[in-house]
């Protein structure tokens, strides 16, 4: 009976070890995956930044001004050719 | 060792070859020998258990590694959220000159060195990548200094194939830089930073607490292939910095700026400064400064061109404080609106000393003192008023103290003490000599009539409608008859018609004011123009300073244009709705009356 418990708990020591080497095989493989999207975050953190600064190279007021008037031909209306729309409708 | 006699030899047994050693020197070693054992054993015990600090470090080294976390510094953003500073990371390539020897110049006749050389191939190449002259590139490899900087600032993209090529002795770092997508539009409010990331000017400085990032730093466990397997302990978390708002609207900010700019360049005029202030909030809208510079590209920049003018610096405003010495006699009640004023003939004497007005007038109402601008009408006025009230009135207002805004070198002007004014000190105060300002002072002090008397602090951030903290100085009723009186002078007969803004009612006060040079006034002018729209329901105060324009001097000529053209820009931008008949035409036709606010 005793040999039994024995060879009963040495089987199950072993599973345990091996489970507990799969676990952190796992746990390392799943930090690592954790640390390479972490590196993906911060890197698309620089690289918004590095868009919001094209965009506002592209929406930049005088570049905007300078299209609008030479090549769209666009300008100011008069004063009197402005009407103003008010949600109120007065 | 236990033979007895000869009985039975064996050569090695020989009586001869015995050793007739005394027994304590067995004894002897075996002890020396335990006691070294016990020795090992105690100093291993030692360095085990009693202290395994030293050795559990060395172990650790070996695998566990301190990463340093590295903490962006905030944005800075506009109302809108448009960004007008942003960093973005670079790399930074150093090396040690003595780990990177240069082949030509290790003479001849020397040893083969032990580390590899640099070959003028490989400076080349590295010359190429950093855009630098081969010839410099080896000076400053060179150097005796035991590190330094190649060059900073570098793309990372450049610096990936930098560290390509592999050479010895050559490192990189990751730095930051600041970009200003604004350029010299924002130039002196945002300021910028120094290469290492520290704010030198503007808001930069300014809120430098609030931008910087702190690098956090954890630890962590590295495999064989440098990987991160593990992390130990996180030692430090890195905070990035904070993102700062400022009230300023990019839109706004630049129909300023270019509206100044256009301006000094059609005078001639050596400087000047915009502001534009919401009324309610206090919020800076919009602070335009020329001369301006290009805050990513400074390697020309001069100090005057740094000066954020409309802040740090002072100069006697003139006119424009012709307004606050009615109110207070208004306020006081020595004059109406309608008390009529003797200015003729131009000229008025005290002391030594005589006054005089740029036209000459006739008997003026305390209205038209405004509308006309007349020196001699304001002195009049300002004899009625002592030099006390007028010193507490001028300190109500903010004079002689800065601003508040936490900007860097804002100033706060001068105001003497009462007690020493002369009466043709007091005269000449009342006008606006005597005494200076900054813009942004003004701009400030103007609040009180644009609102109902009080003055309200200003602010260069986002309020996002936090309450104003504001003091009354003058009564509401002071407050709208001085709205009216503002009003006339951009009307017939005003200093200012062209700082009319078509579809909306503005109100506001020329400045022509001469400067002094060296305690004396000169023929130089700084031409000015403070005023809000729309007059019915004041949103937006804009003030208008230009230093030293040519051809016109007189502020309703050079800076009312520029007011007029920026506060219709702003009123068109925040979407406020005219209070004045579109067509010129028509209102001409409508009674006068139905305009008056009295």
């Amino acid at each position: 009976m005793a040999r039994f418990i024995n060879i009963a708990l040495l089987l199950a020591m072993l599973a345990c070890a091996l489970s507990v080497v799969t676990s952190q095989h796992k746990a390392r493989k799943l930090f690592q995956a954790m640390e390479a999207e972490q590196e993906h975050a911060r890197q698309l953190d620089v690289e918004f930044g590095q868009l919001q600064l094209e965009l506002k190279t592209w929406a930049d007021l005088p570049r905007i001004e300078k299209t609008a008037r030479e090549e769209l031909k666009m300008r100011m209306p008069e004063a009197d050719r402005i009407i103003t729309a008010t949600a109120g409708g007065r | 060792m236990n033979f007895s006699g000869a009985r039975a030899h064996k050569f090695t047994e020989s009586p001869v070859l015995e050793l007739r050693l005394p027994a304590w020197r067995s004894r002897l070693m075996a002890l020396l020998i335990l006691l070294s054992f016990a020795v090992l054993i105690g100093r291993s015990f030692y360095l085990q258990v009693l202290n395994d600090d030293f050795l559990q470090k060395k172990g650790e080294s070996r695998y566990r590694q301190d990463l340093e976390i590295s903490a962006l510094r905030g944005r800075i953003s506009d109302r809108n959220g448009d960004v007008l500073a942003v960093s973005t990371p670079m790399k930074s390539i150093w090396a040690i000159p003595a780990n990177a020897p240069l082949e030509t110049l290790v003479k001849p006749p020397a040893k083969p060195p032990a580390k590899a050389l640099l070959s003028a191939e490989q400076v080349r190449q590295l010359a190429g990548l950093l855009e630098m002259d081969d010839k410099e590139l080896e000076r400053r490899l060179a150097s005796d200094k035991p590190l330094v900087y190649l060059k900073r600032q570098l793309p990372p993209e450049t610096a990936d194939k930098v560290a390509a090529l592999k050479l010895p002795g050559i490192g990189q770092d990751r730095e930051y830089r600041r970009y200003y997508p604004a350029s010299e539009t924002t130039a002196h409010v945002v300021g910028f930073t120094d290469i290492d990331g520290k704010g030198q000017e503007g808001v930069e400085l300014a809120f430098q607490e609030q931008l910087l990032g702190r690098p956090g730093s954890r630890s962590v466990i590295k495999d064989l292939r440098g990987q991160i397997v593990e992390d130990v302990e996180s030692i430090r978390l890195p905070r990035d910095g904070k993102d700062i708002h400022l009230a300023l609207d990019s839109k706004i900010q630049y129909i300023a700026y270019s509206q100044l700019k256009q301006a000094i360049e059609g005078f001639k005029a050596k400087a000047g400064g915009v502001v534009v202030a919401d009324v309610r909030s206090g919020e800076i809208l919009a602070l335009a400064n020329w001369p301006s510079y290009n805050p990513n590209n400074r390697e020309h920049l001069k100090g005057a061109q740094l000066r954020t003018r409309a802040l740090t610096d002072t100069y006697e405003p003139g006119s424009v404080m012709k307004p606050f010495t009615v109110a207070l006699a208004l306020e006081t009640s020595k004059v109406r609106f309608d008390t009529v004023i003797n200015c003729a003939p131009g000229r008025l004497t005290i002391g030594t000393a005589t006054i005089s007005d740029s036209h000459r007038h006739g008997p003026l109402t305390v209205a038209q003192v405004i509308q006309k601008s007349s020196n001699v009408g304001t002195a009049k006025i300002a004899a009625m008023l002592t030099p006390e009230a007028m010193w507490n009135m001028y300190e109500a207002i903010g004079l002689g103290q800065a601003p508040g805004l936490g900007f860097p070198g804002e100033v706060g002007g001068r105001l003497r003490p009462w007690k020493s004014w002369r009466p043709i000190e007091q005269a000449t105060m009342s006008y606006g000599h005597g005494l200076s300002v900054s813009l942004m002072q003004l701009a400030r002090a103007y609040t009180i009539f644009a609102r109902e008397g009080d003055i309200i602090p200003l602010t260069l951030t986002r309020s996002d409608g936090t309450p104003v903290r504001a003091k009354q100085v003058f009564s509401q009723q002071t407050a709208r008859e001085m709205r009216a009186m503002l009003e006339m002078t951009t009307q017939p007969g005003g200093t200012a018609p062209k700082a009319r803004v078509p579809g909306y009612r503005v109100a506001g006060k020329t400045g022509t004011a001469y400067k002094v040079e060296g305690g004396q006034y000169v023929k130089k002018y700084v031409a000015s123009f403070i005023g809000f729209a729309p007059v019915s329901d004041p949103r937006v105060i804009v003030a208008v300073m230009i230093d030293e324009p040519q051809g016109a001097h007189f502020g309703g000529d050079v800076s009312g244009p520029v007011f007029s053209r920026v506060m219709a820009g702003t009123l068109r931008t925040l979407g406020i709705v005219p209070d004045a008949p579109v067509v010129q035409a028509a209102a001409a036709g409508h009674d006068a009356s139905e305009r008056e606010e009295l």
